[in-house]
């Protein structure tokens, strides 16, 4: 039988026989507020050695951190709060929270409209603040950081609204983070970012940054990043951005999921996936599934095939799930196989998560 | 986040606020002349050039508090007194109502369409008044300067700064839960099917092209949503069919008891941790201009009652079901009061909002202005 044909008959048992579905409820982890509508909206580490899983979402100017155990019993909350200079209590908004996770330690990153704040993964520890330029008296183009991501071994990068994005250096450990290098090629504001996450080095580009027009960039890394490519938006906003093996798999506010050639901007497969404004992406590396969610309360899953020798690309719809009466704003694998996803939606005090059966 | 959002909110809520003004009015059966001399005087002073443009300046929205108080000053700008709780109940209804629009927008960029459905209607409320009809153009010519040129990405900023603004409220309405909008727990029903927005496909297509960029195949794929295509798109001018029918005055065909909100007692409220921040008093000094609070003593009860959100029958019925034990709904009465002292001084401050004067900066630096304020508001409390 071959592949294409054993997923039909899946998709058909699976709207017949309940037990037969990809994925299953399980419980729900209850956080301390709700989501707010922003993009990417729900950030995963798993730290195997210990048996744990940390999530993370946020609420208007803060962080909500969930740490949960494999067996189910313990789950204890943090919540990290946004900063601003010569403020105790800081009122300004957080645009996103991400672990970047680099080869000898885990940084949980905030970007709000005031600046950048690094800590160690648990959130115990600030290790570093970046504040952003921001006007005396306050003008119509709104300032911000978004878009997060860890590239290589050392590097974590953000986007600003301006369309810059910020390269930081960071050690392998302590707080000597430096900010190395700032690229200008984005005219309009930073929505997401991703680095390779294949884990393969024969990869060239390691970066991809997406901006509010539905532009991409492809960088490779270094002491001097250095532009590959650029694949041009159709003035709609690319609101969530992922590369693996070479591809780049970008979701639209036109719900439309669209996947490249990163080095050469070739576009491989158009898919109408969503029939709402896309809000989060998520590759599972070691298995090519692909999770993407959207306003319109869908989670979809699919997967991705990609053949470098023939650069051929193939997608295949595996899953729906409906979270009923929800605006999704946060879809992401628990795992590196796409074992279980995790799911936030704006207004919801909990993060939904769905395992296979 | 979006810097630009506060002169949508004052048109959405405070067109909102007038459709519900004006349906309670009616249902009253209060007198034309008042009922138009009320939406006049509400309507001016909401599109007050100086007040705008004080809107329009970049920055943050505002807490809810501060919302709430510029937003009773707009109501007391009409002959009607409305009490605390009253306006609080008020103020439920229309930030649920524009949370709703909002949220099942279906595209960012119809929260303008959403904007000019209400200042369509505004629009007729003040048909027969030059003077103001003229104020409400203008503004609207301004929006549509102001706001035609954000990108979509931007536009979608501005939705989520609301939505994050809007966060946590989960009022019943009524009026939402019979039509079955609007669940039990108080959350808005997100439907499945329909048309998809303009500038959106019909999920359900895969294509995948070859290298050379000619389409070799076509993919189906299941969607479990039941979509149709776009319907046409609406009017962005100053005039014209919008389409879609958020923002539309949606109580005018109902009867008068729909308008009820209850609260879900178990949810908590969305509690500032700080009273108001100087800045925060500052704007709203300047955005109050010379309009002073009249007539805290409302001792005299001369004039026509208006009970805004309930009939004499309802009243008991809901009294009757408080006693069953039911705690969900509260009975909303709003009180109006006309006072003809008060008339004539508000006629007076009415009359300055249509005149554009450049007054001296008072001798009272701001901070005065902000404790000024801020005894008004205590009062008011």
């Amino acid at each position: 039988m071959t592949f294409h044909a054993k997923v039909e008959l899946s998709l058909w048992l699976q709207r017949t026989r309940d037990d037969l579905k990809m994925y299953h409820k399980e419980k729900s982890i209850q956080i301390k507020s709700s989501a707010s509508a922003l993009y990417n909206n729900l950030s995963v580490l798993r730290i195997a050695p210990r048996n744990l899983t940390y999530f993370s979402v946020v609420h208007a100017n803060m962080v909500n951190m969930v740490s949960a155990s494999w067996d189910g019993l313990n789950y204890s909350h943090r919540q990290l709060q946004s900063k601003e200079p010569n403020v105790t209590t800081s009122s300004s908004l957080i645009m996103q929270a991400a672990w970047c996770v680099l080869p000898y330690r885990e940084i949980l990153v905030l970007t709000s409209q005031k600046g950048i704040q690094m800590y160690e993964s648990d959130g115990s520890i600030m290790v570093y603040w970046h504040a952003l330029d921001t006007p005396e008296t306050p003008t119509a183009q709104a300032v911000f950081a978004r878009g997060i991501a860890a590239v290589r071994d050392k590097y974590i990068c953000v986007g600003i609204s301006s369309g810059s994005v910020l390269v930081f250096d960071v050690p392998s450990k302590g707080s000597n983070i430096t900010l190395s290098e700032v690229l200008e090629e984005h005219k309009e504001s930073i929505t997401d970012m991703a680095s390779e996450c294949s884990g393969s080095l024969e990869c060239i580009a390691d970066l991809v940054s997406a901006d509010d027009s539905g532009n991409l960039s492809v960088w490779k890394s270094g002491e001097d990043f250095q532009l590959l490519n650029k694949i041009p938006g159709f003035d709609m906003s690319c609101s969530s951005v992922k590369l693996w093996k070479g591809t780049v798999v970008a979701g639209y506010g036109t719900g439309q999921i669209r996947l490249y050639e990163a080095i050469t901007g070739i576009i491989h497969a158009e898919i109408n996936a969503h029939a709402r404004w896309i809000y989060s992406l998520d590759i599972a590396p070691f298995s090519g599934l692909l999770l993407s969610a959207a306003e319109d309360s869908l989670v979809r899953v699919w997967h991705l095939t990609v053949t470098p020798e023939t650069n051929s690309v193939e997608i295949v719809h595996m899953y729906n799930e409906c979270v009923t009466d929800t605006q999704i704003c946060g879809a992401k694998f628990c795992d590196g196989d796409g074992y279980a996803f995790a799911v936030t939606g704006y207004d919801l005090s909990e993060i939904i998560r769905y395992t296979q059966a | 986040m979006s810097m630009t959002t506060l002169p949508l909110v004052f048109i959405n809520l405070g067109g909102e606020m007038l459709y519900i003004l004006d349906q309670r009015l009616r249902a009253q059966k209060t007198a034309e002349d008042n009922t138009q001399k009320v939406m006049n005087d509400i309507i001016a002073t909401m599109f007050n050039k100086a007040f705008m443009e004080e809107l329009l300046k970049p920055q943050d929205v505002y807490s809810h508090r501060a919302l709430r108080t510029v937003l009773t000053r707009l109501a007391h700008a009409s002959i009607m007194r409305l009490n605390q709780a009253s306006m609080d109940r008020l103020y439920e209804l229309m930030v649920m109502a524009f949370k709703y629009q909002l949220l099942l927008c279906p595209r960012p960029r119809d929260l303008l369409l959403i904007s000019y459905n209400h200042i369509d209607a505004i629009r007729e409320f003040v048909r027969n008044t030059p003077s103001v009809l003229n104020q409400v153009d203008e503004t609207h010519r301004k929006i549509i300067e102001v706001y035609t040129p954000l990108s979509d990405g931007e536009l979608q900023l501005l939705r989520q700064t609301l939505l994050i603004f809007l966060q946590d409220m989960h009022v019943r309405v009524s009026f939402f839960l019979k039509d079955k909008v609007q669940n039990p727990n108080g959350r808005f029903v997100l439907s499945t099917t329909g048309p998809v927005p303009h500038g959106t496909e019909v999920p359900g297509l895969i294509r995948v092209f070859s290298r050379s960029g000619r389409e070799i195949k076509r993919l189906e794929f299941p969607t479990e949503g039941n979509y149709t295509s776009s319907i046409r798109v609406g009017s962005f001018e100053l005039f014209g069919d919008r389409v879609i029918r958020f923002g539309t005055n949606m109580y005018s065909a109902t009867p008068p008891e729909e308008t009820h909100t209850s609260k879900n007692y178990s949810q908590k409220t969305n509690s500032e941790p700080n009273p108001l921040a100087k800045e925060e008093l500052n704007l709203l000094a300047r955005l109050m201009g010379r309009m002073e609070i009249l007539n805290q003593n409302n001792d005299s009860e001369i004039g026509f009652r208006v009970s805004l959100f309930s009939t004499e029958q309802e009243e008991k019925d809901i009294v009757a079901s408080g006693r069953s034990g039911d705690p969900s709904f509260e009975v909303i009465n709003i009180q109006a009061t006309q006072d003809t002292q008060v008339n004539k001084e508000l006629a007076r401050i009415a009359g300055e909002f249509t005149k554009e004067v450049e007054e001296p900066e008072p001798p009272d630096g701001p901070s005065n202005k902000g404790e000024d304020l801020l005894t008004m508001m205590d009062e008011l409390v």
